[in-house]
């Protein structure tokens, strides 16, 4: 009471803290964005590296976060210092979502994402919806369904996988070469390469077995590497880094997109246009994702899914009770390997091209961004994390309008890690166990009441 | 000798059980039987090497030597030194609770209990692809575990927090949750390392009625850690003093009570006294020959 009533009798911001306060952040800022920003190296004519000077895009940032700082140690902090000293275990218990609005959310946005190409193309007509079907619809889902995917193995049974790229890169590959020297079709071959992919699961969950935390995590990430390696060295087979093109599209159940006489276009009388070959694609990932997050849901109410979870809060508990660890580890590693498997061999089919380029680290380390942000165990919270991360990146192209700030040279896209880092830094101060931490339980006897996240334990790696 | 009721129709044997690691001998050349439907009680100071010869019967550990026979009420008999420790508590029976309480603390008190039963409800989902399409009894068999499920909250008295975290519940609410957890994989011999530590005495009252309520009315053998002797004293029916790794006593509680060789090792004694009571030793063993 005494705090509340201190902080609300204070007499008017104090500008001078504010100011001092601004200009800390300033010489922060300057240390940081002055070599970041400021300095930029290029290649000159003889292939020399020279520094040019942009300290003037530095200091626009530097006075940027001044004021920042300035407005909000005067006027926001007071504010929050005043609002923040609820008790925390008040705090802890406020976090649970209501479940009911939570599934009303989820209908809604799974409304919203079967009418988005219909919306999209209705505002900008065919050949304008192309860019936000393909870059933003099919690019996001893509990585929902990976972060789905994932989030069995991370977020269920608490297993931390660095290395989960080499599922997408194996079954991309599976669909690549099969499609090609087999000429097999993209449905036949769709379980295939999920089939491939969950037994390279079981065959890296074997020797990882034993390990756990720091160490799991480095054999995955090596795991990771290996694939890639492989890829890039087994040229025989994969024509390495150059990787493999005209991979076959997908059909229609025997309709090709093509401007063919029997191609879907002359079919339905329709203008040619590449848009209903992207439409379809969106589709057809929205549904692969749907029976992800299906399957995925429906495992959490099997005794499996709830081992995979006991397995993450406490596995010695678990094998006191009887449940084969080694089994419910290897289930969930194939199982998220297989979903991985589906979403690359699309990626491949989509593409019509794939090199070990896509598969690199840095993907990996995306899906992972992806489930923790989105909180561990939650679906609805790794799809908005996948929406808010790639989409992010991907409008970061469209602001065209930061060049009237920072000159016609400036090209937002160049700071998408920088960015991206911001963003994840910020996120984990605001909500540590990611935008949805409370965890639905899988079975209740009078009603469902969300666990909040501070009690849910992330697992031993 | 007389031959006591626990040699009779002993639940679990051990037989010269040794565990070393490295130079230390943890647990050296122990020998008991703990007998079917009997509370046996394992006491003795601390470091006496208790919760090895736990972590033995339940396979956390391998010993070093000796025989671990478990013999179910039809018969079958379990080598458990030679079984994986999933294995101990899935096919042999064996339940355990721990030292430190290991729930499973982000799930619910029902999911706990749940998870336990484990076993059963994977075959009923037809090892989970039966489950998913939707055939097979799997409802059945999952309304079956959420009843017993409810049948050992209403034991432990906590049906009202069925839906809430386990680690939202006070200490001793979860010892008694982590035992009605281990009964839900419906075990032949439940052992339990330190149930009553850290209660109140009435919460230490009510502990003593739930075990003697699982060996009377489930029917189910018991192995117990205990420091409090008020408890031990109290419910056991068969008492194994152990002092560094070595079996010092074995009997009835009152036996062990008296034994001048517990009450040395607990309360320590004077170097004269030693004497003394070696010489009375002695005496006995030598009116025993």
């Amino acid at each position: 009471m005494t705090d509340t009533a201190h902080a609300t009798s204070r007499p008017g911001p104090d500008y001078a803290k504010a100011a001092k306060d601004a200009l800390l952040a300033g010489i922060i800022a300057l240390g940081i964005f002055g070599p970041l920003v400021g300095l930029k190296t290029e290649q000159n004519m003889s292939n020399e590296l020279i520094v040019r000077n942009d300290m003037a895009s530095a200091l626009i940032i530097v006075a940027i976060v001044m004021a920042g700082r300035f407005l909000l140690s005067a006027f926001v902090f007071p504010r929050m210092g005043a609002r923040g000293k609820k008790p925390t275990v008040a705090n802890a218990i406020d976090e649970g979502v209501k479940p009911d609005r939570t599934k009303l959310y989820a209908r809604l946005g799974l409304l919203l994402l079967f009418l988005y190409p219909i919306i999209v193309v209705s505002l900008l007509g065919f050949q304008g919806s192309l860019k936000w079907v393909d870059n933003f619809g099919i690019q996001i889902l893509i990585y929902v369904m990976l972060g789905w995917g994932l989030n069995i193995v991370v977020g269920l049974a608490g297993l931390l996988d660095l290395g989960y790229v080499a599922f997408y890169a194996v079954g991309a590959y599976s669909y690549a070469l099969l499609a090609i020297n087999f000429d097999l079709s993209f449905w036949v071959l769709l379980p295939v390469a999920g089939i491939l992919a969950a037994m390279w699961g079981v065959i890296l969950g074997f020797p990882v077995l034993r390990l756990r935390g720091d160490y799991l995590a480095i054999v995955t990430l090596a795991f990771g590497e290996i694939i890639r390696l492989v890829l890039i060295n087994f040229r025989e087979l994969t024509n390495g880094s150059a990787g493999i093109s005209s991979i076959p599209k997908v059909t229609l159940f025997g309709i090709p997109f093509d401007a063919s006489p029997d191609g879907f276009a002359k079919m339905f009388d329709l203008p040619l246009s590449s848009a209903y070959y992207k439409i379809f694609l969106y589709y057809l990932i929205l549904l692969l994702a749907l029976l992800t997050a299906y399957v995925t849901i429906r495992l959490r109410r099997m005794p499996i899914g709830r081992a995979w979870e006991a397995l993450r809060e406490d596995e010695v508990a678990c094998r006191s009770l009887g449940i084969n660890t080694t089994n419910t580890k290897l289930t969930a590693f194939a199982i998220g390997a297989m979903f991985a498997g589906f979403a690359g061999s699309f990626f491949a089919a989509r593409q019509g091209f794939v090199s070990p380029e896509s598969f690199v680290f840095m993907e990996s380390a995306v899906i992972v961004a992806i489930v923790v942000l989105g909180g561990m165990g939650s679906m609805i919270g790794v799809a908005v994390a996948a929406a808010a991360m790639i989409g992010g990146t991907e409008l970061l192209r469209e602001l065209t309008f930061l060049k009237a700030v920072f000159g016609p040279e400036f090209n937002p896209d160049q700071y998408r890690m920088l960015l991206f880092g911001l963003a994840m830094v910020g996120i984990m101060i605001w909500r540590p166990r990611g935008f949805v931490s409370a965890r639905q339980p899988t079975a209740f006897l009078f009603e469902r009441k969300a666990v909040s996240g501070s009690l849910v334990k992330e697992g031993h790696g | 000798m007389t031959t006591e009721r626990w040699d009779n129709d002993p639940v679990l044997t051990v037989e010269h059980v040794t565990m070393r690691f490295g130079g230390l001998v943890a647990v050296n050349d122990l020998t008991f039987k703990a007998g079917r439907g009997d509370i046996t009680a394992l006491i003795g100071p601390n470091g006496a090497g208790k919760t090895t010869v736990f972590n033995c019967i339940t396979g956390f550990y391998k010993p070093t030597m000796g025989r671990l026979d478990l013999a179910h009420r039809d018969g079958t008999r379990y080598m458990l030194e030679r079984m994986p420790d999933f294995k101990i508590s899935g096919k042999a029976k064996v339940a355990r609770t721990f030292q430190n309480i290991r729930l499973f603390s982000g799930m619910t008190l029902l999911e706990n209990l749940l998870v336990a039963q484990h076993n059963a409800l994977m075959v009923a989902s037809g090892m989970t692809v039966g489950g998913i399409l939707g055939i097979g009894g799997y409802r059945a068999k999952e309304k079956e575990a959420m009843e017993r499920a409810k049948y050992w909250l209403d034991k432990i008295r906590l049906t009202a927090r069925a839906d809430d975290p386990a680690g939202d519940l006070p200490y001793g609410a979860q010892r008694r949750l982590e035992i009605a957890r281990a009964m839900c994989t419906g075990p032949e011999l439940l052992c339990l390392d330190e149930p009553a530590a850290g209660l109140n005495p009435r919460e230490s009252a009510e502990l003593n009625e739930l075990l003697l309520g699982i060996r009377d009315t489930e029917r189910t053998s018991l192995l117990l850690i205990e420091h409090d002797m008020s408890v031990v004293m109290e419910i056991s029916d068969h008492v194994v003093v152990l002092e560094y790794g070595t079996k010092i006593s074995d009997g009835t509680p009152a036996f062990v009570q008296n034994d001048p060789r517990v009450i040395a090792a607990y309360l320590g004694v004077d170097d004269e006294e030693v004497e003394k009571v070696e010489k009375q030793l002695d005496v006995l063993t030598g009116e025993a020959g």
